[in-house]
Parts: structure tokens; C-alpha cells; sequence
């Protein structure tokens, strides 16, 4: 029901550092990996999971390292793609980044950790907080002999006992980020709000904290379903919340970990209006040249105001002579994406934009046919949400009965927001 | 400061340094060198050498230095499991220690060195840390009686260690909770007796219910895990568990939210299906499936793979979602297929608008396997939703309009699939499908353009110039292609029997005389007896009406989803295959969905659809006549009579009954049982040719071998009727070596009634060459006073290896890389029980040579080659790992028809 080996390689599939589980498959059964990764992708049949007569190989891809899990059974596969971003999330916070070097350069630890996180195949503690109180980089002398932090088995395994800070404060950001795809005809094909409540906890002690939204559910089951709420299609939530006791009455409680996580996502697929809509004309004249127009057009009310707005082209890959012209912001050819950028830094609501774009095109054609990739566009959209979520409190009890400050900040984002061209 | 310093010792003498640096006095240094090693088997160089030195280093105050060696414990006890009884001293030490986590770590660790000796000693100190005062040290020991359980399964049983991890079951911290189940199940998957080691009462399910609110995440996967195992005493129990699963769904965790699902999935089986909870549960699952979409790509592969499950099992789930199942053009392109898959599945007279216009988008994209695919979704949809099929016709001839080439093959493909659901309605685009006729390259299109063409050839004024144009080249076509233009050509003769009588004949004769297609004769024979019979059978055959093709395409077999649905999460619903098609072991319990109490589970569940791969539906279209009914009779037909065994061949074809030849192609291989042969070459045993039941009262018991660069017929003839036997004489049929007797047959003559008489015919390669199936087969007649009679034989391949196949060694290695890759075949040799040095004597005794024998990496990789009779050479290359009797056999050639042949002489060669 497991893994049996975790390898780490590098982009040419050389082992950098591995740690067997459970002995039943050959160690050099790695050696396959590459090659059948090869064959595969040269099929055009790659998938995540590649079978072999000894195996099956699960493997994801960051940095240019491969992370491999080898399991010869039927296991959980689904837990182990989420473990291996899981080690990979791990050792990115404890080194920064994780890639050759890194791995290198921390070899010792990088073993401990594995010893740790996984046993026998099974993931055991996988919080990076908490790993870091007794997994530390620099050797253990005799002197202070590291003990187990208790929430390695407690029922609250994300939080250290005996935090203390001066001053008690909480930041909860609320993200809101909006996924699009519209047709080249204009409609919109597909439109969701995928949200996330980050938390900074700067708190001391064990504190018991409460949060409270304008849900749909809880107003309606509550008689307040007059007021303006939001209905919460998907919720997910970290470890921390009582998933029982919000499944009964939809109230969020929850001891928090120490610093910054995500506390919870959900999800919206309303319609929604295209925050930023984006009108394009493609003129293409084979063998000469290929000319862009596009109008931009912010769809949200006047006194809000998108920042570092980017509205993202594909170009032909042989386009040559770029020349731009533009009533606002700045375009920018960016050969190696094959791409333009024209960044607008601050964007009001009800306005309109337009930019004219003209590359030249060689006169030998261009013998692969390169597909019609949407125009993404990025923005930042602060103090403002296009749910309409809205924080109504946040309540912090602790048993020392200290006072604690609550911050709260929205912000909608772009998503996926793709717009399909002609 | 960091590791990577470790790295950098090139030094020769480098394994004697650091043994003086292990035994150095100073703690740091003694540190540093360990860090060494490590930093050396992290790198693959063998270090096992200093075993004793790093082992002496193990009783350290310093955790640091105590894991390093653990580790390296673990990486070479195996290879050394006298001296890892140095190391059980201290572990037993360390699993006392004061501080829990050298505890945990020792009895970890312990778990992981897999040598029998140490695991005795295993026993005592597991069962104090499974009674640790510490909950991380019994977690650890919960997860270790499965390590043991996996070395010495006798042992857990022998020591009450299911007992104490029973009771931890009840612990009241919920990680020892959920590594106890974790261990349980693995124990009971592995279970030798197939049957669960500890079953699960409704009282532990509850404790186990109560530890998923409050272990991690991981923890919680093992439970729900177990609990999918479970199956509730009635309904009400079912109902209980669902709902105190229900929160799991709003879990970050996609392994968290996928394994309740399963449960769930699973559980509402037990649940009336129109039960007000059903439907809200119904109505719950949807959005965490949608939300494990902007999930990382590889997550989002599994929760596609399985939400394919789920919308076969219950297609309600998810019937509003079409739209997040959208391809986004930066989507991976495994989960662009699978989302496609999923839209088809979901398609409906509600969305198909939508569908329509998405699958034209990707018509036009630039990935040649995905647009192929949503071309082929676009014929789908339209079989599907009968309302949209017009629309998909006309997208569909859009899509051919713009003349790049695979979709417009694509196209044509599919259009045949629409012809044959919605006959005599689209036919008046036949005239523009015509018009692409020339620039059909893949088999399938060609095959399904000229199916098309049979099928309306009496609308088709052309038809029979179309089709006489692709007769041209038929023996260049593919095998689709020939079967639906021999078909295709016979339906336009009973329709249009006038002018098309010489094609028809034509086309017969091509199928019969020209082609070594067994497939192909058999459908030209039956053809032509068929027309020259009756033609009105014919007709009534030919042209019968087709059986309606499914709705649903790739449906898995309800018997299978129900299976797999059971697996939701786990590998075998990523293959959609059970597992012991993929896993080794026990055949194992077949998981199955549990009966709702009122008996209706199978109302609800969609009929068995075929699943007709494309070409399967062509030939079946063939096939759907009943050959059994028109009457053959064989002599009336006159078929092409050449040589002395034609006749024969045509009683081959009408009699089923061929104990002859189906025993020899069967047995062969099978029936060698430890018998050495006396010539040095290997030779198998005689085996029954010519039963004398078939015989006319001649029994001939035979077999082939090589001596002296001579391939010779060994044969016993033996006289079993009541009347003495002359005039024996014998002739081979044309066969794929040319094999020819090199002088006449020499038997006693007269051969007098149960006399028996030995004889070995040499035989030449000098004869006609016609490819055989399989190609080692070979069709005799013998004649004597009685009669002609005929029979068919295996010939071993071994007896076409020539005495000079050995390969200069430059040249192998030049040809072995000149070979491509798709020359290459590879086979398992099972069970043998020869080592290196006996492989090459065997094989350099049958004409095999052994050109490079290399040591990689702790398995034999032996080069062979050798030379057939014809000139063709082989190249072998043998994977032997010590200890394993299975055997790789990769081979590379350029006649790639004989390789099953070279393998199979492999396998009785080591085998004799």
C-alpha cells in the first residue's frame, strides 16, 4: 500500500541521493527509469506513472531534479504524488530551494528527513515546523540532546507548546484569484473564483481562534439569509480546523500553527464578468509580417484599481523587428518565451486601452505549425473581492486571556485567465 | 560549511584512510570519516569493506553519528549478515535508552535490516516499545511488527504480536492508532491464507472513526483506507459511517478527500438509491472532484483517471461539470486525454452544443494525438446523442475541408461509425469523401473508406473503378485494408453482379492463390464457395443486416468498475486494471462493491456495451454471419490445384479436428521432460505426428536435429493396420527455409504389419521458400500403397543455426548498434537452472556463440550470435543475475519473424 524507495535525479537521471524502504524491488532498478522515460516521451504517451516488469514508478518533476517513488504493489497512489510534492515542499523549506547543490551540500540531513518523513513506506511526520525543532542542520552536540517535539504524537501535531510573543497579532489575507477561459468569440466559456485565507500567527500559547465569513449556508440556517452572503462551493481546510464541527454547524475553529499557512481554499464557478477583457485583431500576412491590435478594457468599478496589470501574446516563434505602439504602459518583446508583455502598472476601473503590435515575418515558412496559445493576462486587483466574502470577525481565545490584534487584507488576482484568439 | 566537502576524497588509497580515520580516538574525526562513507555509498562506490569499522562506531552518544551508521547499516547488513550480529548488542542497548527518539530509532532501524539472525532478536525489544510509555516509540514499533511481518510472517504469529497491535488499536493517542491500522492492512493484503489476519467488528471501526478526527493527514488515509475494507452489518451502519466521513471531503489533502470518496462511493451501494440521503450525498461529491482539478498536473492525472470510474459508476455525480473538464492549453498532454475521455463520457443532448464547439477548437490545434482524439470524439458524440449527429456530420466535414491530412483520415474513420448507426441518412457526402480517396495513407482510414464504398456501392457509380484502384497494390496493403477490399469487393458483385463479375474474380484469386494470410484465405475460400454454391446464401450472408453498434464506447465491464471502484485511489484505478494483473504475489481477494439489502444493486447498472476497438468493429462486420449455416462443400469448389498437397490443404481447411498437427504445435516444447538426447546438439523428443487413427493404420513419431552441419528427420514409422506397407515416398510443402529432402525416403520394404522402422531423412535447404505460420512449421505428405497422407510439424529452430555464426566481435558490436530499436524483442527465460559458464557450453553446442561475456553491476550480461540457414543473422544478449533462474533474452534482428522461433530454441535448449 506503499512506496517502496524514494529516489532523487538529476535531469540526466543520475541518483543524487536515494534511501531504500522496504527491499523489495532491486536498487538498480533506477536505471530504467531514464530510458523508459525517453521511449515514453518520444511516443508522445508520457504519463506520471511509468510501469516496468519489477515496478511501477511514480515520479514528479522540479528544479530539473526528479523526485521517484518505486512501489511493486497496488498502492495509494494518490497519496504518494501528494507525499512527493510534500518532500519536495519540506526540503524547500528547509533549504531554500531544492535542487543539485542544495542536495549536496546537505546530504546528512537530507537522509535524517527521509528517515523521518517516511517508514516502512508509510508518511509519517511530514510539517516542516515541526520537523525543524528536532531535525536541525547543524550536528547535535552532546550537551543538548534533541528530544521529540510533543506535537510529533499530539493531537495538535502542527503546533509547538510554550510560544511566547510580545506583541499578539494575526494577518489573514484573503486571496481571491480568478480562473477564465473565454472563447475567441468573446463569450466565457469557463469562469471560477478559487480563494485562499492565508494567516501570519504571531501568537503566543495554545490559542483557540474563531473565524467568521458571510456563508450562505450559516446565514440561511441562522435567519439571516436577507443579508448579503456568499455562497462557498468547495471548502478545503488546513489540518488545524475541526472538520466534524464545521460539517455541523459550518463554524471554523481551529488552534493554528505558528507563522504563515493557508488555512482554507474554496471555490465559486459563478459567471463571472472578465475583470479584464481583452479584444484582439491578429492580422497574419504569410512570408511578411504579422500585425496585432488590442484593446483592453478594465470591467470593475471606478474607484478600484488594478496594479502591475500584464497582458501576455504569444508571437510567432520566427517573428523578427518588433514595433510597438501604445497609449499606456510599456511593451516589451520577449524573444526567448516567444512572447510579448505589455505591462500597464496601474489600471482604474471603466477604462480602456489600446496597443498596436508589428513583427516581420521571413519569407521561408516556418515548417512546424505553432498552435494559437490564448493571451494570458495577470493583474492585482487590491481591497476588493469578486465574491463579495467579507470577514466578520476573528476571535482569539487564549486561557492567559491576552488581547490579540486581528489584520485583514483582500486581494483578487488573476487565476487562469486565458482568452483564445482566432 | 557544507556536506558537499564529503564528496571530494579521490584519493587511491582512499578505504584504507578511512579505516584509520573510523578508529581514530578523536570523536570528530571519527565523525568526519563517517560522514565519508555515507557521502561515498551516496554516490554508489562500495563500501562495504569496512563494515567492522563503521559498526564499532555505532555506541556514540552523538544521534548525528548514531543515524549515519544506522543507515549505512541498513544499506550493507544484507551483504554482511555475519557482522551485523556485531551490531544487535547495541540496538538492543539503544531500544532502552532514556531518550524515546534513540528508542524508536533503534527498533525503526532494526525493522529495516532484513537478515533472519538478527531478526530473533528483534522480538524482545519490539514488545517493550509497543508498550513504550512514549506514543512516538509505539508508533514507531506498530509500524515495525509489519516489517517483521514481511521477513518472517510465522514469527508475528508465534510471538502474540497481532495481539499487542490489536490493542493499540485502542490507543488513546490516534498516530499509534493510524500506524496500527496502517501495519494490519498491509498484514492482512499479504496474508498467506488470503484471509483478513484480524477482522474488523463495528466496535473498532467506531474507535478508528474517533482517531480520524484527530491524527494527521497521512494517518488519516490509513484509516480511511481500512475502513473501505470494512463492510457494515446493515444499512443503518452504512449510513453512520458515511456521515462521519462526510467532513473528510473538505480536507486539503487530495489523498484524504480521494480515499473518502471511495469509502463512500463504496458505501452507498448499501443504501436505498432513492433515499433522500443518497441524493445530498450525491450532490456532495461533486465539487471536492472538481476542486482536485487545480490540483498539481500529476494529481490531477489520478483524480481524472478515477473520476473516469465514478461517472461510469454513477453518472449523476458529476452530469452538471462539463465545463471544468475544458482543456486549457497549457494542460500536460496526459491530462488533456483523459479530460477529453471524461467530456465524452458526460456528453448529452443538454451540453452537446458546448461539447461540439470545444472539440472543434481542439480540432484545430497542433498536437497530432489529441487532435486525432478530438476528432474521434466529435464521431462519438455523435453515436451518442442522436439529436447532435447532423451537427457532428457537418463539424466533421468542416474538419475535412481544411485537408490536413490526419484529422481528414481521422475523420473518415469515424464518419464510418455514424454510417453504420444512422444508416441511409448522410449518405449524400459520400461524393466529398471520395474526394480525399488519394490522400488515405493509414490502414484504417483506407479500410473504413472502403467499407464505405461496399457499403453504398449501389449509389456509387464509380465503385467499382474506386475499389479496383486500391486492388492494385493489394498485396502492399495491410491486412484491414485487404479483408475490407476483398469484403467490400464481394458486396458490390451481389449488388451490381453484371459488370463486376471480373473484379470479383480478381479479387478472389488474389485473397486464395497470392497471400500467406491465413485470415484472408479463409475469408477468400469461404467467399468463393459461398457465391459459386448460392448465391442467394451469399446474399443473405453478406449482406445481412449489422447488428447496432453501442452507444457508449470503452465502457469497462461492470464486473470490472464495480472492482476498481473499490480501488479508487490506488494504482489498479490509474491502469483500470485489478491488481493481480500487475502485482506479484498471491492472486489475492477480488474486491467487490458490497449488495444493496433489497437485492436492486443491478438495476441501475449500465448494460454490458462491447467495446469495439475500431478495427475489431471492421472485421466483425465480416464475422457477424454465422459460419456454420451456408453448406461448404468442398469438392465443388476447383481451387487452384498445383501441387501434390493442395487437395490436402483444402481438407486442412474443412476438417476441425487436426490431432496431428495441433499436438505437435502445442507439445513440442512442453513435453520435454528431462530426457538428454545423445547427439551433443540439442534435439527434442520424438514426438506423435501422424497418429495411426489419421494414418490409415501408419503411426510416425518424429523430431529434427543437427548433426555435422545436417538437418536430418528423425522418424519411427510404425505399421499398425493389418496389412504390410510399401512404396513409401515423401515431399515437403514450400515452407519458410526452403526445407527439402535430400534424398528419397529410405524404409524397410514392405513394412509388415506392427513392425517398426527408425529412419533419418537429411534434409537440404535448397527448396522453395513460402512463409509459414508459425514460421517453424512445416506440412508433409508421406505417400505408400495405401494412400497419400498428410501432416503437420514444428521444426525446432535450433536445427537452422549454422556452424559458422560466430561474429567478429567489431562487427557485432557495429551491427548491434546499425539494428533499430524496434528490432529489438525481448523475452523472459523462466526457471533456468544453468549458471553463465553452462549457458555458453549449451549454447556454443547448438551453433550459439558467445561473443562478450561483461559483469555489470552484480548480473552476467552474456553477447551471443548466431547464423540461420538463410543467411540471417541473430544477435542475443543474455541479462543472468545470480540467483534469479529468470533470464532476459533481448534479440536483435532483422528478420524479426523468426525471434519467437530463436527464443523458444533458447528456452529448450537451457531446458534440456
Amino acid at each position: 500500500m506503499s512506496a517502496s524507495a524514494i529516489y532523487i535525479l538529476d535531469v540526466k537521471g543520475k541518483v543524487l541521493i536515494s534511501r531504500n524502504y522496504r527491499g523489495d524491488i532491486a536498487p538498480n532498478v533506477i536505471e530504467k527509469f531514464m530510458p523508459l522515460l525517453m521511449e515514453k516521451e518520444e511516443e508522445g504517451s508520457l504519463t506520471p506513472l511509468l510501469q516496468t516488469e519489477e515496478c511501477t514508478f511514480t515520479y514528479i518533476k522540479c528544479n530539473n531534479l526528479y523526485v521517484v517513488s518505486t512501489t511493486k504493489k497496488n498502492a495509494n497512489i494518490m497519496l504518494v504524488f501528494v507525499f512527493l510534492h510534500k518532500i519536495v515542499r519540506v526540503m524547500n523549506e528547509y533549504f531554500k530551494e531544492i535542487e543539485e547543490e542544495s542536495i549536496r551540500d546537505n546530504f546528512v540531513v537530507i537522509y535524517e528527513l527521509l528517515d523521518e518523513l517516511l517508514d516502512f513506506g508509510y508518511p509519517q511526520t511530514t510539517d516542516s515546523k515541526i520537523l525543524q525543532e528536532y531535525i536541525t542542520q547543524d550536528g547535535h552536540k552532546l550537551e543538548i540532546q534533541p528530544r521529540i517535539p510533543m506535537a510529533v504524537t499530539n493531537a495538535v501535531s502542527w503546533r509547538s507548546e510554550g510560544l511566547k510573543y510580545r506583541k499578539n497579532e494575526v494577518f489573514l489575507d484573503v486571496i481571491e484569484s480568478v480562473n477564465l477561459l473565454a472563447s475567441a468569440n468573446g463569450n466565457v466559456l469557463r469562469s471560477e473564483i478559487v480563494g485562499s485565507i492565508k494567516m501570519r500567527v504571531y501568537l503566543s500559547g495554545m490559542p483557540e481562534l474563531r473565524l467568521g465569513l458571510n456563508d450562505k449556508v450559516l446565514f440561511e440556517s441562522t435567519g439571516r439569509g436577507k443579508s448579503k452572503s456568499v455562497e462557498l462551493e468547495d471548502v478545503k481546510f488546513h489540518q488545524c480546523v475541526r472538520l466534524s464541527r464545521f460539517e455541523n454547524d459550518r463554524t471554523i475553529s481551529f488552534i493554528p500553527p505558528d507563522g504563515e499557512f493557508d488555512l482554507m481554499t474554496y471555490r465559486l464557478s459563478t459567471h463571472i464578468k472578465p475583470l479584464i477583457w481583452i479584444e484582439s485583431v491578429i492580422e497574419r500576412h504569410a512570408h511578411s509580417r504579422v500585425e496585432y491590435i488590442v484593446k483592453a478594457k478594465s470591467q470593475f468599478k471606478r474607484r478600484s484599481t488594478a496594479n502591475n496589470v500584464e497582458v501576455v501574446i504569444q508571437v510567432p516563434m520566427d517573428a523578427d523587428s518588433p514595433k510597438f505602439k501604445t497609449t499606456v504602459g510599456s511593451v516589451k518583446y520577449m524573444p526567448e518565451q516567444n512572447s510579448l508583455v505589455w505591462s500597464i502598472k496601474s489600471f482604474p476601473g471603466g477604462k480602456e486601452y489600446l496597443m498596436r503590435a508589428h513583427f516581420g515575418l521571413p519569407s521561408v515558412e516556418n515548417e512546424e505549425t505553432e498552435g494559437r496559445p490564448p493571451i494570458q493576462v495577470r493583474f492585482e486587483i487590491p481591497y476588493f473581492t469578486t465574491s463579495g466574502i467579507q470577514v466578520r470577525y476573528l476571535k482569539i481565545i487564549e486561557k492567559s486571556g491576552y488581547q490579540a490584534l486581528p489584520w485583514v487584507r483582500y486581494i483578487t488576482q488573476n487565476g487562469d485567465y486565458q482568452l483564445r484568439t482566432n | 560549511m557544507t556536506d558537499s566537502k564529503y564528496f571530494t576524497t579521490t584519493k587511491k588509497g582512499e578505504i584504507f584512510e578511512l579505516k584509520s580515520e573510523l578508529n581514530s580516538d578523536k570523536k570528530e574525526k571519527k565523525r568526519e570519516a563517517v560522514k565519508k562513507v555515507i557521502a561515498s555509498m551516496t554516490v554508489g562506490k562500495d563500501v562495504s569493506a569496512l563494515f567492522p569499522d563503521v559498526v564499532n562506531c555505532m555506541q556514540t552518544d552523538n544521534l548525528e553519528l548514531k543515524k549515519l551508521v544506522y543507515l549505512y547499516l541498513m544499506n550493507y547488513a544484507k551483504s554482511n549478515p555475519d557482522m551485523a550480529i556485531m551490531a544487535v548488542n547495541t540496538f538492543v542497548k539503544d531500544c532502552e535508552d532514556p531518550n524515546p527518539l534513540i528508542r524508536a530509532l533503534a527498533v525503526r532501524t532494526m525493522g529495516c535490516i532484513r537478515v533472519e539472525k538478527i531478526t530473533e532478536y528483534l522480538c524482545e525489544p519490539l514488545r517493550k516499545c509497543l508498550r513504550d510509555e512514549d506514543p512516538y516509540v509505539r508508533k514507531t514499533a506498530a509500524v515495525c511488527v509489519a516489517k517483521l511481518y514481511d521477513i518472517n510472517a510465522q514469527l508475528v504469529d508465534d510471538q502474540g504480536f497481532l495481539e499487542q497491535l490489536k490493542e493499540l488499536l485502542s490507543d488513546s493517542n490516534p498516530m499509534v492508532v493510524a500506524n496500527a491500522v496502517a501495519a494490519l492492512s498491509e498484514m492482512n493484503e499479504a496474508s498467506i491464507t488470503g484471509s483478513p489476519l484480524i477482522e474488523m467488528n463495528s466496535q473498532t471501526i467506531n474507535k478508528l472513526l474517533t482517531a480520524l478526527n484527530e491524527c494527521t493527514e497521512w494517518g488519516q488515509v490509513f484509516i480511511l483506507d481500512s475502513l473501505a475494507n470494512y463492510s457494515p452489518k446493515d444499512d443503518r451502519e452504512a449510513q453512520s459511517i458515511c456521515e462521519r466521513i462526510t467532513p473528510r471531503l473538505a480536507h486539503a489533502n487530495a489523498a484524504v478527500v480521494l480515499s473518502a470518496i471511495k469509502v463512500l462511493m463504496k458505501l452507498m451501494e448499501m443504501l436505498p438509491t432513492d433515499s433522500d440521503f443518497v441524493t445530498t450525498l450525491t450532490k456532495k461529491l461533486a465539487p471536492p472532484l472538481v476542486t482536485l482539478l487545480s490540483t498539481e498536473p500529476e494529481v490531477q492525472y489520478v483524480a481524472l483517471r478515477n473520476i473516469n470510474l465514478i461517472v461510469q459508476k454513477r453518472p449523476d455525480i458529476l452530469k452538471h461539470e462539463m465545463k471544468v473538464f475544458f482543456v486549457k492549453y497549457n494542460d500536460p498532454i496526459y491530462v488533456k486525454l483523459e479530460k477529453l475521455d471524461i467530456m465524452i463520457r458526460l456528453a448529452s443532448q443538454a451540453n452537446i452544443a458546448q461539447v461540439l464547439s470545444e472539440l472543434k477548437e481542439y480540432a484545430t490545434e497542433v498536437d497530432v494525438d489529441f487532435v486525432r482524439k478530438a476528432v474521434r470524439a466529435i464521431g462519438r458524440c455523435a453515436i451518442k446523442v442522436e439529436q447532435s449527429a447532423e451537427r457532428c456530420v457537418s463539424t466533421l466535414l468542416d474538419l475535412i475541408q481544411t485537408k490536413v491530412n490526419y484529422v481528414v483520415q481521422e475523420a473518415i474513420v469515424v464518419i464510418k461509425d455514424i454510417f453504420r448507426k444512422y444508416p441511409n441518412k448522410y449518405e449524400s457526402i459520400i461524393s466529398l469523401l471520395c474526394e480525399n480517396l488519394d490522400t488515405l495513407d493509414e490502414p484504417e482510414a483506407r479500410a473504413s473508406m472502403i467499407w464505405i464504398i461496399g457499403e453504398y456501392a449501389e449509389r456509387i457509380d464509380n465503385a467499382d473503378e474506386l475499389l479496383e484502384s486500391f486492388l492494385e497494390g493489394f498485396h502492399d496493403e495491410n491486412t484491414q485494408v485487404q479483408l475490407q477490399l476483398l469484403t467490400a469487393i464481394v458486396k458490390l458483385f451481389l449488388k451490381r453482379p453484371t459488370d463486376t463479375q471480373e473484379l470479383v474474380q480478381q479479387v478472389l484469386s488474389l485473397a486464395t492463390q497470392d497471400s500467406d494470410n491465413p485470415d484472408l484465405r479463409d475469408r477468400g475460400f469461404i467467399y468463393w464457395r459461398l457465391l459459386s454454391t448460392d448465391p442467394g446464401a451469399a446474399k443473405d450472408v453478406v449482406l445481412a443486416e449489422k447488428p447496432l453498434i453501442s452507444e457508449e464506447t470503452d465502457l469497462l465491464e461492470p464486473t470490472l468498475l464495480d472492482e476498481l471502484v473499490c480501488h479508487i485511489s490506488s494504482l489498479a484505478s490509474v491502469y483500470h486494471k485489478p491488481p493481480n494483473a500487475f502485482v506479484e504475489g498471491r492472486p489475492g481477494l477480488r474486491k467487490s462493491l458490497p449488495a444493496r439489502n433489497e437485492n436492486t444493486s443491478a438495476s441501475n447498472v449500465p448494460q454490458a456495451a462491447v467495446i469495439p476497438a475500431p478495427q475489431e468493429s471492421l472485421i466483425g462486420d465480416l464475422l457477424s454471419m454465422d459460419l456454420t449455416t451456408p453448406a461448404v462443400v468442398p469438392t465443388s469448389v476447383q481451387p487452384p490445384s498445383v501441387d501434390l498437397l493442395a487437395s490436402g490443404l483444402d481438407s486442412l481447411l474443412t476438417t476441425s479436428d487436426l490431432p496431428a498437427a495441433s499436438s505437435s504445435n502445442t507439445g513440442l516444447l512442453g513435453d520435454i521432460f528431462g530426457f538428454t538426447p545423445t547427439p551433443v546438439s540439442y534435439s527434442p523428443p520424438k514426438q506423435l505426428w501422424l497418429p495411426s487413427e489419421n494414418g490409415k493404420g501408419l503411426e510416425i513419431m518424429g523430431t529434427f536435429s543437427r548433426k555435422n552441419g545436417q538437418i536430418s528427420m528423425d522418424m519411427t514409422l510404425k505399421n499398425k493396420a493389418m496389412q504390410p506397407m510399401s512404396g513409401f515416398a515423401i515431399q515437403l510443402n514450400k515452407n519458410s527455409f526452403g526445407l527439402t529432402p535430400a534424398r528419397p525416403l529410405q524404409v524397410l520394404n514392405p513394412l509388415l504389419p506392427t513392425a517398426s522402422y527408425e529412419t533419418s531423412l537429411p534434409l537440404a535447404t535448397t527448396g522453395l521458400v513460402q512463409r509459414m505460420e508459425p514460421i517453424t512449421n512445416l506440412q508433409v505428405a508421406i505417400k505408400n500403397n495405401i494412400d497419400v497422407l498428410y501432416y503437420a510439424c514444428i521444426i525446432p529452430m535450433n536445427v537452422f543455426f549454422i556452424e559458422d555464426g560466430q561474429m567478429d566481435k567489431r562487427v557485432f558490436l557495429k551491427t548491434w548498434k546499425d539494428i533499430p530499436a524496434e528490432n529489438e524483442v525481448q523475452f523472459t527465460l523462466k526457471n533456468v537452472l544453468c549458471n553463465t559458464e553452462a549457458i555458453v557450453l549449451k549454447m556454443s553446442q547448438n551453433n550459439v556463440f558467445t561473443i562478450a561475456k561483461r559483469h555489470v553491476e552484480g548480473q552476467d550480461m552474456l553477447y551471443q550470435s548466431l547464423k540461420l540457414t538463410n543467411g540471417n543473422w541473430v544477435l542475443n544478449e543474455l541479462k543472468i543475475q545470480p540467483g534469479n533462474p529468470n533470464i532476459t533474452l533481448s534479440l536483435k534482428l532483422l528478420a524479426i519473424e523468426v525471434a519467437q522461433g530463436v527464443f523458444q530454441a533458447y528456452d529448450a535448449i537451457l531446458h534440456s
